[in-house]
This record gives C-alpha cells, structure tokens and sequence, in this order.
C-alpha cells in the first residue's frame, strides 16, 4: 500500500472517530430533541461513512472494497431516512423545536412515538 | 484489550438488562431489547461466533422489535401502575423466582468445565471430530453449516418444526377472520414520502440479500433460519409503509400458510429419501452417487426447507396480529 492511501485512510479514520465522540457528547449535552437527533445522525451517516471510507482506503481486494462500498450506500441510504422519520414523528407528535427568544423551557424527553408500526 | 472489549459490552449488557427492568414506558423498553440484541450480537462477534451474531442480529434486533411493536399496537404503551384494581403485580414472588433460577443456574455451572478448557470433553472429542472430518465428509467451508444441516439435522429438523408449531399457535389463538371482509382503512403511513421512497429502493435489495444468505450459508455466516427473517423483514416493511390491504394483494394468505407447511414438508422428504435409497433418515449420503454430493443436496434443500418456513411463519405473526389490530379499531 503506498504512503497516500495509508495517510488517506488514517485520517478518514481519525475524522469519523471525532465525529462519533463529539457526536455522543451533542446527544447528551444538546438542549432539545431535534438538536440532539441532530447530533445522533451525523454520528449515523458521517461518522460511520468516514469510517467506511477509510476502510475502504485499506481494503486487500476488490470485493472487500466492492462489499464496503454496498455498506457505505445503505448507511448513507437507511441514516438520513431514519433521522428523517424520528423527526417527522417527534413533529406529528406535537413536540415542537426549541427556538431562540421563547421563555419557559421545553420538555426535551418527550420519546415521541411514531404512532403505531 | 479483547477483554477490555468484553468487560464493556458485558456492562453495557447488565445496564441494559436493569434499564428494561425500571423503565415504565413499554415502546422505550422495546428499543432496549432491540439493543440488548445487537450488544449480544458484538458479544458473539467477540468470541468468534459469528452465526450465533447473525442469527442474533437478525431475530433478537431485528424481527422480535418489530413483533413487540405490533403487539404493543395493541395492547398500549405504558405498564400498569402496581396499585391498579385487579392488578397481578407480586414483586416478591417474582423477584423469589428470578433468584431461586439464577441461584440453580450458578450452582448447574460449578460442574461445567472452565469457558475455553483444554481438557472439556467438546474440546476432546466433538470439536476434533467436526474439525478434522468435515472437510473429507461434507466438503463446505461453513463448519457451522455442515454441524446445524448435517451432524445435527434432527435437532435442526426440531427446530423447524417449532418454528411451525409456533405459526400454527398464532393463528389458532388469534385467527384473523377479518380477511374476508373488505377492509378498507388508510396505511397509517400514507403520507410518508420521503420513507416510501427509501424503502422501495431498500426493498428489492433486502430481498435480494435474503437470498444471497440463503444459499450462501454453506461458504459464510448464514442459513435458512437468518434469510428466512430477513425475507420476511421486507414484506414488513412493506406492509408498515403501504398499508395491509395493498401487502395482502403481494401475499395470498393461503398461500403463505400453505409454505409454511411445505418447508417442514421439504425438510422431512430430504429425510425419507434418503430412507428409500437405503440410509438412515436424514443421512444425506444416500441422497446422490457419492457421499460429498449426496451431503451438498441435502444440506440445500434441508436449509432451503427451513428459510421457507421462516420467512413464512414470521409472515403469518406479523399479518395476524396486524389484521387483529385493524379490526378491533386502530388504537393510534
């Protein structure tokens, strides 16, 4: 393996394990639910697709990166989805965003349900 | 480090098992055990037991969730407070229970061999044996395969069986007579764009994947029983984001019922032929001109039978429980 793909690969690597802890931290510190939501997708979709990435940087074969690849497509397929969906059910729930200027605080563990399967 | 690994997940384990124990919310409580599942499948990872992680990755994550979460559909989210009238909460009994079986279980383990001796008897004897002959025997690469479809195909063979028996257990209790009548109620996800899109794109794939792990469950992790779930987990999908009406127009009740049956039936004519070529049942060296072949074909169809009635048994739960739910009035 040359010395680009391994520093490539190294530094994919750092960058998605930066963002699965700052990630972590934002879904315990953020003060609201769809600012926390926020924080646990870009851990679904970046971070692990940062991951992916520099796997992908070190794979032996082509079928290992070929497998990875189909991986990375249905993370980046299946994280935003699920984001989206938890969202959109935390709205028709009632749950409304934390917005600058408005007093009294906002329940943030209000755990909406999507409304039955 | 690998036990530092283990000592995490193992925590995370204990802290998700006492998190499902105090929290009241039931929905809460059904993602937790949709944890619990994946944490146990790491585990299993860990120690190499990577069909074993399959198999929980897939029924103890996947599908159970999504069981639970039908069946909390209908009985409401929230447990009980204790001190409801009529109420059959008795912490004491249950908690002298759960003790009483965890001190026998403890006590069963001080005659086992330590995890990993040398000198345990399935070291000495069973372990070797597979190890050493499976490749001249059976010939696939998938030892856990040749063990479950082969070496142990009447437990297997059981097992399919309970998995029918089960099947058969929901649809006797729960009968859903509402399919006759037309029923014409909203998906409740109708509106859901976004979603319906992703997952008809997702849907072809997961199928397809179902398959590859199907009949790629002689060379790697796999088998009937994990793409048997995973089959079933698209038509689910499908008929959470279209509604049942539209995924009962896909799946012909009659007919799903009817597969049931004929997986079990498959799994049991492999072994009768293999009795009218002369063998014993189930010994799948009989079934062609030379053992290795005879033991591929059976190992096929043996795995093929069980991904049949998987797929379908998962199919009957999650449609009636569903169709019950439509018809005693949709409490969401």
């Amino acid at each position: 393996m040359s010395m680009l793909t391994t520093y490539l690969s190294w530094a994919s690597l750092v960058l998605g394990g930066f963002l699965c802890v700052s990630g972590s931290v934002g879904l315990l510190r953020f003060p609201d639910f769809f600012t926390r939501m926020h924080a646990a997708s870009v851990t679904d979709t970046l971070a692990t697709g940062m991951i992916l990435v520099g796997l992908m940087f070190q794979a032996p074969t082509w079928i290992v990166f070929g497998k990875l690849f189909m991986i990375l497509v249905f993370v980046l397929l299946t994280g935003p989805t699920a984001g989206h969906a938890l969202a959109k059910a935390a709205l028709h729930s009632g749950l409304k965003p934390l917005l600058p200027g408005k007093s009294g605080k906002i329940e943030t563990d209000a755990n909406p349900s999507t409304g039955g399967v | 480090m690998e036990s530092f690994i283990h000592v995490i997940i193992l925590s995370m384990l204990v802290t998700t098992a006492i998190a499902i124990v105090k929290v009241k919310d039931l929905f809460a409580v059904t993602m937790l055990a949709g944890i619990y599942g994946l944490l146990s499948a790491s585990f299993f990872v860990l120690m190499d037991a990577h069909d074993v992680a399959f198999t929980e990755a897939a029924v103890g994550a996947g599908i159970s969730t999504l069981l639970i979460l039908t069946t909390l559909s209908m009985t409401g989210r929230f447990e009980k407070a204790a001190d409801t009238p009529g109420s059959n909460y008795k912490p004491a009994l249950a908690l002298a229970l759960v003790t009483l079986t965890g001190a026998l279980l403890i006590y069963g383990t001080q005659d086992m061999p330590v995890f990993g001796a040398a000198d345990a008897p399935v070291q000495t004897h069973v372990v070797p044996r597979y190890l050493n002959d499976s490749a001249a025997e059976i010939d696939i690469p998938n030892v856990v395969a040749s063990v479950l479809a082969s070496y142990r195909g009447y437990d297997t063979f059981g097992e399919v069986v309970v998995i029918f028996t089960a099947g058969i257990g929901v649809l006797a209790l729960i009968m859903s007579t509402a399919s006759k009548a037309p029923v014409a109620l909203r998906a409740s996800m109708e509106e859901h764009v976004v979603l319906r899109i992703v997952s008809k794109m997702l849907i072809p794939l997961i199928l397809i994947f179902g398959l590859y792990v199907q009949f790629h469950g002689e060379y790697g992790p796999g088998g009937g029983f994990q793409a048997g779930v995973i089959f079933a987990s698209a038509f689910f999908l499908y008929a959470m984001l279209f509604g049942l009406t539209a995924a009962r127009k896909v799946v012909n009740n009659t007919w799903v019922q009817a597969l049931a049956a004929l997986g079990v039936l498959l799994y049991g004519s492999v072994g009768l032929l293999a009795m009218i070529n002369g063998g014993n049942f189930l010994d799948y060296n009989f079934l062609a001109q030379d053992d290795v072949h005879g033991q591929h074909m059976g190992i096929l169809f043996v795995e093929l039978g069980v991904g049949i009635t998987v797929a379908s048994v998962m199919i009957i739960i999650f449609f009636t429980f569903s169709t019950r739910r439509q018809r005693d009035g949709d409490p969401d």
